[in-house]
């Protein structure tokens, strides 16, 4: 039985049309994995002697399972948002001759060999190596390292019944904010000293290696548990159903205004608010807000102005990079649908427009508090604002026309390349290099004001060829309407 | 009303449709029939431009349908689920169209209350998305939309697919109301012979992206359908 599930994985992998035709998407991830690998190696590696260099009259081995409470805390919200139990794969198998706790088995066992349970290997395993070489004793580190490795599987399955429990309520993210924050409250009140209770709970295990039968135990309580209500819930009319969303209807009349495009105006807000993607990426808008907080705090960014209409650009473009860059394939769905019926593309495309502007316009203003900062970096972002306005939206509009990969609506949008093509990477050097390239030098070579004032004057001359420059996109997309059409009805 | 003259599609080396000439008049109710792949949805595709004909063109009411978009205002389809908007409700939906068609919300619900019959109660009012909807559910409401707007030519793909039979009768009668009393030119394509026959004036039979057959429907019509499909392999051997 083991043999056919492991065949059919492979196939599931090797046959996905993601696999074959997303090349660059493979390279890259798992170049994004090598490089958790790698940093966590020198973490591995490096940590004992980092310990020993800032806690110098501490017992390192000591120290490090005081972190353990952090790990785990970290580990188990990392996943909540990162990993999902595969249960629709299982649907195929339900009217086959398969014992249902197989499958159950099945299930969660493919879990236990998810990347993130492998992830913290490549720490532990060389911390340990480089522990026995200090002249920690063997049968110890062993035990310490076997207690760990059954710690990441409870936090595996522990992750699922968080999850189990998030599926019911209202609000998903409820649960794990609960635990987390119960058993960060408890440790930093120092009602529960949790951090020094699992440090101390783990030197006992390496000390007393009977002692590993309690994680055991509880890694055997949570898969009982999960095994439990999984096989409660494999069955068509409860997990593996579709879950029908009830219609949040809003008053969105006052589009009217916005005369012939009001039809697409109206679309293109339903369809960011009412799909799992779209509506992520719209919460990332408040990244955009909050963007320029990671730099302005620190003097030494302060100093580099040029910096600011780079910080400008990408947080008061931060929705028209986000959306723009997939228009038209928001809509592949129902491409063929737009493409036979009475619409004038350019009234389509409008409606994007003017919805890029809306944000430029509304992150500006939430963003004019940086002032506290400098007022030079207010002006920056002014410049920066109706640069995007007038350049970078022709120019993302203008790079869909070349869009040709479907986006499924449902799936959500961290870690989410679906749609991602080789015209996703090279607009972004029209859309972000060139200002930046362009401010830096003439702010170097003619000073701070006439690099916003090119800036400005570049957004101005968008402005005014607007209708025109319009014209020559709408152009590029009828030209490949067909081939537009026949990329949206493949499925991925 | 749709003229076609020496229409192919050639994918690859493989010609999926090759007609010579066709000539649909108004207010004719057309069928299309064939076993799959014999290029139905090919040609309804083309009558959309919504792919590129390898030669010839259709004509619809003097409109070359790839060379102008003067087309579009008369002429509405439902082809598949891919022209529905999965996070739109029905009526929603309903209303977008009509925007398209210049059609205001009164007269998207004039025409929607003139159906509650064939939505069974199914579909208007039911607060729920498209895409949550069944799929004979989702048919119906994509069926309907294609009527807003006052539409001379209707294209529906297998419409009756998916639909209950009590659903299939009111559909029928809908079809063949369409044609004989407000003059539109009705295009369906369907697997089942029976409502093709049921429905139709005039039924022609692809096969392999070739017309075989162009029938004027009489009571005979279906016996000579089903035998033409029962034996068509047989058929096409003794001929050679």
């Amino acid at each position: 039985m083991i043999k056919h599930f492991l065949n059919l994985e492979w196939k599931q992998y090797f046959r996905s049309s993601y696999w074959q035709k997303n090349m660059v998407i493979n390279i890259l991830m798992v170049f994004f994995a090598l490089y958790f690998v790698a940093m966590f190696l020198g973490l591995g590696f490096g940590l004992l002697f980092i310990l020993k260099e800032m806690y110098p009259e501490q017992d390192p081995f000591v120290v490090a399972n005081g972190f353990l409470f952090y790990w785990i805390i970290g580990d188990l919200l990392m996943r909540f948002f990162l990993q999902k139990l595969p249960v629709m794969s299982v649907k195929p198998l339900l009217t086959l001759p398969i014992k249902r706790s197989t499958v159950v088995n099945y299930v969660l066992g493919k879990s236990a060999l998810s990347f993130f349970n492998f992830l913290p290997l490549f720490a532990i395993i060389p911390f340990s190596i480089m522990l026995i070489g200090d002249g920690y004793a063997v049968s110890e580190i062993i035990t310490w390292l076997f207690a760990l490795i059954i710690t990441v599987l409870i936090i595996n399955f522990l992750n699922f019944i968080i999850e189990a429990f998030s599926a019911e309520s209202e609000l998903s993210f409820l649960p794990i904010i609960v635990v987390v924050s119960v058993l960060f409250g408890l440790n930093y009140f120092e009602i529960v000293p949790m951090t020094s209770l699992i440090g101390s709970g783990f030197l006992a295990i390496a000390h007393h290696p009977m002692l590993i039968l309690i994680p055991i135990a509880i890694l055997v309580l949570c898969y009982g548990f999960n095994f439990k209500t999984l096989r409660k819930k494999l069955y068509l009319d409860s997990s593996l159903k579709a879950k029908v969303t009830e219609v949040n209807a809003s008053d969105l009349s006052w589009t009217e205004r916005f005369g012939d495009i009001a039809p697409f105006m109206k679309l293109d807000l339903k369809l960011i608010w009412r799909n799992k993607r779209t509506k992520s990426m719209a919460m990332l808008l408040l990244v955009g807000v909050l963007y320029g907080l990671f730099f302005y705090p620190q003097p030494m960014y302060r100093e580099m102005t040029f910096m600011s209409a780079f910080i400008g650009i990408f947080s008061t473009g931060f929705f028209l990079i986000n959306f723009g860059q997939f228009i038209p394939a928001w809509d592949s769905g129902y491409y063929k649908l737009l493409m036979s019926q009475n619409i004038k593309y350019e009234q389509y495309l409008r409606s994007k427009f003017i919805l890029m502007v809306i944000s430029v316009v509304l992150l500006f203003v939430l963003g004019i508090p940086y002032v506290y900062f400098g007022y030079k970096i207010l002006i920056a972002h002014f410049a920066a604002a109706i640069y995007n306005i007038g350049v970078n939206t022709h120019v993302i509009l203008w790079g869909g026309s070349f869009n040709r990969k479907k986006i499924d609506l449902d799936k959500k949008a961290a870690f989410n390349y679906q749609g991602t093509g080789a015209v996703q990477w090279l607009i972004g050097i029209p859309l972000m290099l060139v200002p930046m390239v362009l401010f830096g030098l003439v702010n170097w070579l003619a000073g701070f004001s006439a690099a916003i004032a090119l800036l400005i004057v570049l957004g101005v001359l968008g402005i005014v060829f607007h209708k025109k420059l319009m014209k020559g996109i709408t152009k590029k997309y009828l030209d490949s309407k067909y081939k537009m059409i026949d990329a949206f009805s493949q499925d991925n | 009303m749709i003229y076609t003259k020496d229409l192919s599609k050639t994918y690859n080396g493989t010609t999926v449709l090759n007609i010579e000439e066709l000539t649909i008049p108004k207010g004719q109710s057309f069928g299309l029939v064939g076993n799959n792949g014999a290029g139905k949805t090919t040609y309804f595709s083309l009558l959309l431009d919504l792919i590129q004909p390898t030669t010839g063109n259709i004509t619809s009411n003097n409109v070359v349908v790839d060379e102008s978009e003067d087309w579009k205002p008369f002429t509405s389809s439902f082809i598949d689920e891919s022209f529905l908007i999965g996070y739109l409700t029905p009526e929603e939906y309903f209303y977008f169209i009509g925007e398209l068609r210049g059609q205001n919300k009164a007269d998207v619900d004039a025409l929607t209350a003139k159906f509650e019959d064939f939505f069974n109660g199914e579909i208007i009012g039911k607060k729920k998305y498209l895409r949550d909807l069944s799929k004979g559910n989702q048919k119906k409401a994509g069926i309907v939309a294609a009527l807003i707007g006052q539409p001379e030519v209707i294209i529906l793909d297998e419409p009756f697919a998916n639909l209950d039979p009590t659903t299939q009768i009111r559909l029928k009668q809908i079809i063949k109301d369409l044609a004989e009393k407000q003059g539109v030119t009705v295009l369906v394509s369907s697997h089942d012979l029976t409502h093709v026959t049921d429905v139709c004036e005039r039924i022609v039979v692809l096969e392999k992206g070739n017309v075989i057959k162009d029938l004027e429907t009489n009571p005979a019509t279906l016996k000579e359908l089903e035998a033409h499909f029962a034996g068509g392999s047989v058929v096409s051997q003794e001929e050679e």
